[in-house]
């Protein structure tokens, strides 16, 4: 019963984050019409810090790489990508052999995709797969107390993929990360397709794993569901974050909010303003020397189309932007 | 906005990228077997004629090959035969491809044509290749004929049902449906949407198809059931090397062997890296 | 001029309906929103009214008549995920004019590009593959479109954009627009009238 008790107990917030991303850029080196190839960047200057006991959600439009983050910080990004900068994970340089080391155990990725599943496996055996203990009798135990937990009947234990329905498919791979102990879960749009119904169940899940003291990283493109758990937001635009802000600064009108780009898409949500501010985010392949919003940005000046801005802290927040105080 | 795009091209002098060495591979093997194509072509009789002062000589720098028991030049008895086994293969390649598109097509018009298709590749399927190219060939009443008509038409089922998996997976697609529903005819769709979706399979299938094609040509022959003996080739050399190889004449059958077996290599080679180059997921390595 | 689907009820097993007689109306020019849970049917009743779907009992009409088929449908249906709907072997422009040629000021209203025309499909964000999909979409033979979800992929900035341009473009050709979502805030902003797939089932 000791792994029950494991799981249940709340760990106290830690003071030092668990993951910290310094400074990363993402780029893959693409063949381009004949024999040219070329270097297309994704993700460019990109910092980020994750909390035990807290849930940092990433916000950005879908397509736009977000997942290409999760799919950097697991180490699982495919043999054309050049990653540079640099992460630490408890304090400790994640380098990746390290990453390999711990993805799985201490890392865990909620996939975006219900065809993760080896189609080909019983359910139970496929959850317990992830455990790395010995004693698979307590194991067993804990897995279908973790099933139980998430609704997840004991005919599911003998089950293959294709017999459950997509929200319990969700929910197994939600009981894989709580089971395999993991101290950050990375959840990849976890949520489209869901009903306000199963969106509620889906996310509360998050919050549970969070109350337990695993630090959680929700990758979405819905800021509203974003907003109901999460306890910090950063919002990723054109492969950079550009601002990461409190919960309680998405109130009223977003005086709060930092970056003009956070105001505009607070704006924008159909229980605000339903306004929308003009143009586009920046192709992939465009190379832009300044700030990546300069182009729809209302207050910028001279200074924003040279260089990118610089990240500071304002007001218990973290923003990119020049005209900020 | 400026819209540039960074180009780290490293060029010749600082070592090829992946594509262009694959490309390079690919290009200096189709080289390698169109030279022996055109060889082959341009031997003329004189140059094969009996010569008794020279027969049964090992290896040497004037006969690479060695002569034979007739004291024919083998290399240049090797390059005509294998010149005619790629021209058989390309031919019975083709038409191998043909009937692959055509059934792979039919099989879409409805259920039926589908499960006949299917049924005509499992028959074809379960009987034993080179039996059934043995069966064919004698039945058109063999020579280079019977072998082309017996080669081509055993091997379009694995293609056909390539393809036909491909259309099937076509048809389901969003676009195929949002362009029937802009009422497009079904013919303006097979050509417009679907087909090129298929075209790189089947360039693929007909290039993989040839090794086997020679291959089985080659075996036929060998086993006397293909091309006759007056043709110079390959697998005729290689029956006739049988009954001189207790004598000690190694060379008969070692470099014609070789031969054949870099020609299907190099196909083999084409074929893989030209999916390489065309399969999406591995593009960009 | 009046879409209507009466009667109709659909299901993969026998005695199992995902719908049944079901009956909607809309009118050209009306903005009706459909709200559902996911798994509610809302998407099959979509295929089903543009014509997608067939093995359905009811009837689907336009004024009293069935829709033909094999000639252009004047029932367009739009998708959630826009980069299935386009053929990835295809150029933009190929795709932006499949059905006709779309003009200029449609274009703009959609804040379409010139240079995303010389573009393929996997160069392109959702949202900007979404506007596409509109534009092509809005031929002059069209006179009602379905929404399935389409901008549940794509951030709150892009989401607002496209409704705007879609009902500036519909409010002129006087199309009728089914807007199909489980975001009943999104749904209360957009139309003029509501219903509820729980309403429409009578299991």
């Amino acid at each position: 019963m000791e792994d029950i008790d494991r799981i249940t107990t709340k760990k106290a917030r830690n003071n030092e984050a668990l993951l910290k991303v310094k400074d990363i850029s993402l780029s893959f080196i693409q063949y381009t019409s004949g024999l040219r190839q070329t270097e297309l960047k994704v993700i460019s200057n990109l910092n980020l810090e994750a909390y035990s006991g807290e849930i940092l959600a990433v916000v950005g439009s879908s397509g736009s790489g977000k997942s290409l983050l999760a799919h950097a910080i697991l180490g699982i990004l495919p043999s054309n990508a050049r990653l540079y900068g640099s992460m630490e994970y408890n304090g400790q340089p994640l380098t990746q052999e390290k990453k390999e080391e711990i993805r799985g155990k201490e890392i865990a990725l909620i996939p975006q995709s219900t065809n993760y599943l080896d189609p080909l496996m019983r359910i139970s055996n496929q959850v317990i797969g992830n455990v790395n203990e010995k004693n698979k009798e307590s194991i067993k135990k804990l897995q279908r107390y973790v099933f139980q937990k998430y609704n997840l009947k004991p005919e599911v234990d003998r089950m293959f993929p294709h017999e459950l329905s997509g929200g319990m498919i969700r929910r197994v791979l939600v009981s894989t990360a709580v089971i395999s102990s993991a101290r950050l879960v990375i959840a990849d749009e976890p949520t489209p397709g869901l009903d306000e119904k199963n969106l509620k169940e889906t996310l509360s899940y998050f919050k549970d794993m969070a109350n337990k003291g695993c630090a959680v990283i929700l990758i979405t493109h819905d800021i509203d569901a974003a907003l109901k758990i999460s306890d910090r937001i950063a919002i990723f635009y054109a492969g950079t974050i550009l601002e990461e802000a409190n919960i309680e600064d998405f109130a009223n009108d977003g005086e709060n909010l930092r970056h003009p780009y956070t105001r505009a898409l607070w704006n924008a949500l159909p229980q605000n303003k339903f306004k929308a501010i003009k143009g586009h985010q920046p192709m992939q392949d465009e190379i832009i020397e300044g700030c990546f919003f300069y182009e729809r940005c209302s207050i910028k000046n001279e200074l924003c189309s040279k260089g990118i801005p610089e990240l500071k802290t304002i007001n218990g927040g973290l923003v990119r932007c020049n005209n900020v105080s | 906005m400026s819209t540039a795009v960074l180009t780290i091209n490293k060029g010749l002098s600082g070592g090829l990228n992946l594509r262009q060495k694959t490309i390079l591979l690919i290009s200096f093997m189709s080289l390698l077997l169109l030279t022996i194509v055109i060889c082959s072509l341009f031997i003329n009789e004189r140059s094969l004629s009996t010569d008794f002062d020279s027969k049964n000589l090992a290896p040497s720098l004037k006969h690479p090959f060695g002569t034979d028991w007739m004291g024919r030049d083998m290399f240049i008895r090797t390059i005509e035969g294998l010149g005619l086994s790629i021209m058989i293969g390309a031919f019975a390649s083709l038409i191998s491809t043909l009937i692959s598109v055509i059934l792979g097509l039919f099989s879409s018009v409805g259920k039926i044509a589908d499960s006949f298709v299917s049924w005509l590749v499992d028959l074809f399927l379960s009987i034993p290749h080179l039996l059934l190219i043995i069966l064919i060939s004698i039945g058109f009443g063999g020579g280079a004929t019977g072998v082309i008509i017996g080669v081509a038409l055993t091997h379009w089922p694995s293609l056909t049902r390539v393809v036909r998996a491909e259309i099937k997976q076509l048809k389901t697609q969003e676009y195929v449906h949002i362009s029937r529903n802009f009422g497009k005819s079904r013919w303006w769709i097979a050509t417009k949407h679907i087909l090129p979706h298929l075209i790189p399979k089947f360039i693929l299938g007909t290039i993989l198809m040839f090794p086997h094609a020679i291959l089985h040509e080659a075996s036929i022959t060998f086993l006397g059931f293909g091309l006759s003996p007056h043709e110079p080739a390959i697998g005729i050399i290689l029956s006739e090397s049988m009954k001189y190889l207790s004598a000690g004449y190694w060379w008969l059958a070692f470099f014609p062997g070789l031969s054949l077996l870099i020609v299907i290599l190099a196909f083999d080679m084409i074929g893989e890296n030209l999916g390489k180059l065309m399969n999406p997921k591995k593009a960009h390595d | 001029m009046y879409l209507k689907g009466e009667n109709i009820s659909f299901g993969y097993k026998k005695n199992n309906f995902i719908l049944k007689n079901v009956n909607i109306c809309l009118g050209s020019g009306e903005v009706l929103g459909l709200i559902g849970d996911s798994g509610s049917g809302k998407s099959t009743l979509c295929k089903i009214l543009a014509g997608y779907e067939k093995n359905y009992t009811g009837t689907v009409s336009i004024d009293g008549k069935k829709i033909p088929d094999g000639v252009y449908n004047p029932v367009q249906l739009i998708f959630q995920h826009p980069e299935k709907a386009v053929n990835p072997k295809w150029k933009m422009k190929d795709i932006l004019n499949e059905s006709y040629v779309v003009p200029q000021k449609i274009l703009d209203s959609f804040g379409i590009k010139k240079n995303w025309l010389n573009r393929w499909p996997n160069e392109l964000s959702g949202g900007e593959l979404q506007r596409f999909a509109l534009a092509r979409a809005l031929s002059p033979k069209t006179k009602f479109l379905i929404a399935d979800e389409i901008t549940t992929m794509v951030d709150a900035i892009t989401q607002v954009q496209i409704w705007d341009s879609i009902l500036d473009m519909v409010d002129e050709l006087n199309i009728g627009v089914l807007v199909v979502s489980h975001d009943k805030k999104l749904i209360n902003k957009l139309c003029h009238d509501i219903v509820y797939m729980s309403d429409l089932i009578n299991i």
